[in-house]
């Protein structure tokens, strides 16, 4: 393809083609600080081009394609191309990845243990991710976590953090902007704006973590705490996977042990802060 | 080089998978995974000094096909514990008798659907006993239904209702309005025993349906993995047995389908390297234009040539139906709104 480009975000290594310059240079100058490894052959194929020749320049309109493709998937303005890029990316990982149990989820590290935080979007798992993520955690990522059925460790993928709507604010206040991607406006998810991570986020992707703490957070309602069986948690996460199915017994196995190993808490939380707190709070009485 | 020769050349082990350079592999698995045979192409390269990240990348593969191939044959048992009672007898095609049959073409092979075939008058019987089991019909629309019911050599496909699986049962291995028409008595009566119990066609049949389907049905979009069924087979029943391109040969005949099956052996020859005996080891310049729809992918896994893949879209629709037969259908979809140029009935 016309444009390309080559980053690796945790185990994946990615190769996106564009017919147009701008999405390529939006990721680059995201990614410039992810580690580079160009002798390494990339696993994953994102495409990003125009249905018709003529709409390079026409209404130019991005449509999502690579290795795997959901069809009949909207196209997206160019404007908005850096996330036509990371849906394609989030997609091949979704529907391609093999290596690991993938949850969707956002996770956190402290001392080698990690904090997943598994919700559907809305939750908020991905800016409380974020927040913790700029405080004494290291952040893993705020969309996947891979779970290793080898070893049961957690292993980051911090891909620049998509931070939506009332999110970009509380962010945009407290980091430098330097760390900041354009905002995008209007989005089929609302008004979006990427985050990097930290520099130790990013240098540590490659540093597996022990699973600690499973939450799964709602946004809304008054602070609560409730505690998680280990079947509700499996079926929750099973949910939450979508290579589960896939990766047959070694799916089945890596999930069980996940979560006989791994204190889980639904957790309720009327902001931001109260739901750091409330984090802060189970991983020093119950963290393992 | 494309990276499509260089996967062929890979497969056909005419090229080193040592030399290759990281830019090489980015095209070769994009394209592996667009034909749908990286798992074949990671089965056939193990143990060779790949990088590491292909290397684990193939591993993946492999082990992501062996699960998917547990679970497709979990379905064929499915299937044998819906029809046996009821004394339905059915062969497995394709992919899953591949499978069963344990036979090297299915190393790393994706399996689709499952795909049956079972004596025409047993045909409603089978449908009754599936949909007493938990399959349903997919939703489609009536004429889709009633086209297949009428002209094609399958029903409409039935899908389980919990473990989501399709399952296609076939009477033959062609439209009823094909051209061609296949002994399809011949082929479930001397269909063999795998070890587990199963029936499969024989050497032969096996060989002359996935050219048939391949050259004669399809409009060969995914064809270089058929063709790899087709390569592997041949090769492997012709190891076995001195005497099997000769009866081979007779039993395409016998099927009306002897053009398709040389053809098959011919791009086998080409593309992946078959040695082929005498009698099959010839020239059709006509092979030219097979090879380069085959091979019409870009490193990004594109497809390219449009025109050419265009026309063996209407070839296959010129092999499968009669003209005004096919003007009706054609006319059928378009006033229903779809587009003639996507798949629809018409692409099973």
């Amino acid at each position: 393809m016309r444009h390309s480009a080559r980053i690796q975000v945790g185990p994946v290594r990615f190769r996106i083609g564009s017919d147009w310059r701008a999405p390529i240079a939006a990721i680059e100058a995201l990614y410039a600080d992810y580690p580079r490894d160009d002798a390494r052959p990339a696993d994953a194929t994102v495409r990003l081009f125009a249905a018709r020749p003529w709409r390079r320049w026409l209404r130019p309109s991005v449509h999502i394609g690579g290795d795997f493709v959901v069809p009949d998937a909207l196209p997206l303005p160019l404007a908005m191309g850096l996330l036509a890029a990371e849906m394609g990316m989030n997609l091949q990982v979704a529907l391609g990845w093999r290596r690991h149990l993938l949850l969707h989820a956002s996770a956190v590290a402290r001392d080698g243990r990690a904090v997943i935080l598994s919700g559907e979007s809305g939750s908020g798992k991905s800016t409380l991710a974020a927040l913790l993520g700029e405080g004494d955690w290291r952040l893993m990522g705020d969309e996947f976590t891979l779970i290793d059925p080898a070893s049961g460790d957690a292993l980051a993928f911090p891909r620049v953090v998509s931070l939506k709507n009332e999110a970009i604010a509380e962010m945009t206040a407290r980091v430098d902007a330097a760390r900041m991607g354009p905002l995008l406006v209007g989005t089929p998810k609302g008004d979006i704006r990427h985050l990097v991570p930290r520099a130790d986020a990013i240098a540590a992707m490659h540093v597996p973590a022990r699973p600690a703490l499973i939450l799964f957070p709602r946004f809304g309602g008054e602070a609560a705490i409730e505690p998680m069986g280990e079947g509700e948690a499996f079926v929750r996460l099973t949910e939450a996977s979508t290579n589960y199915t896939a990766l047959g017994e070694a799916g089945f196995a890596a999930l069980a042990r996940l979560v006989r190993g791994t204190p889980a808490f639904g957790i309720s939380y009327p902001d931001s802060a109260t739901g750091m707190a409330l984090v802060e709070r189970l991983w020093a009485e119950t963290a393992r | 080089m494309s990276a499509v020769r260089t996967l062929v050349d890979l497969l056909a082990g005419r090229a080193d998978a040592a030399t290759l350079a990281p830019r090489d592999w980015d095209g070769v698995i994009s394209v592996a995974r667009a034909e749908a045979m990286l798992a074949t192409l990671a089965h056939h390269l193990r143990d060779t000094g790949l990088p590491p990240a292909v290397a684990a990348l193939f591993a993946d593969q492999r082990a992501a096909a062996r699960v998917a191939q547990a679970q497709a044959l979990w379905e064929v048992e499915m299937a044998r514990r819906a029809l046996a009672p009821q004394g339905i007898e059915f062969v497995l095609l394709k992919g899953a008798a591949y499978a069963a049959a344990g036979l090297s073409c299915s190393e790393g092979r994706q399996i689709g659907d499952l795909d049956i075939l079972v004596q025409a008058l047993d045909v409603r019987r089978a449908e009754n006993a599936l949909l007493n089991a938990g399959w349903e019909w997919v939703k489609s629309d009536p004429y889709d239904d009633f086209y297949y019911r009428e002209h094609m050599h399958e029903l409409p496909p039935l899908i389980h209702s919990v473990r989501d699986r399709m399952i296609d049962v076939h009477h033959t291995i062609l439209p009823l309005t094909h051209r061609k028409t296949p002994d399809a008595l011949a082929l479930v009566g001397d269909a063999v025993a795998t070890v587990d119990g199963y029936a499969v066609l024989c050497p032969e049949d096996m060989a002359v349906h996935c050219a048939a389907h391949m050259i004669a049905d399809g409009d060969l979009q995914g064809g270089l993995r058929n063709l790899w069924d087709f390569h592997c087979l041949t090769r492997d029943f012709a190891s076995a047995d001195p005497g099997y391109w000769g009866k081979l040969d007779g039993r395409a005949a016998m099927h009306g389908l002897r053009g398709a099956a040389h053809r098959s052996a011919r791009l086998a020859r080409d593309i992946y390297g078959a040695v082929l005996p005498p009698g099959w080891d010839r020239h059709d310049p006509a092979d030219l234009w097979f090879r380069r729809r085959l091979l019409a992918r870009d490193d990004w896994g594109r497809q390219t040539d449009f025109l050419l893949q265009q026309a063996f879209y209407i070839r296959s629709h010129w092999m499968r139906m009669p003209p005004l037969m096919l003007a009706k259908h054609l006319w059928t979809k378009w006033r229903k709104g779809h587009n003639p140029a996507s798949r629809g009935t018409s692409s099973s």
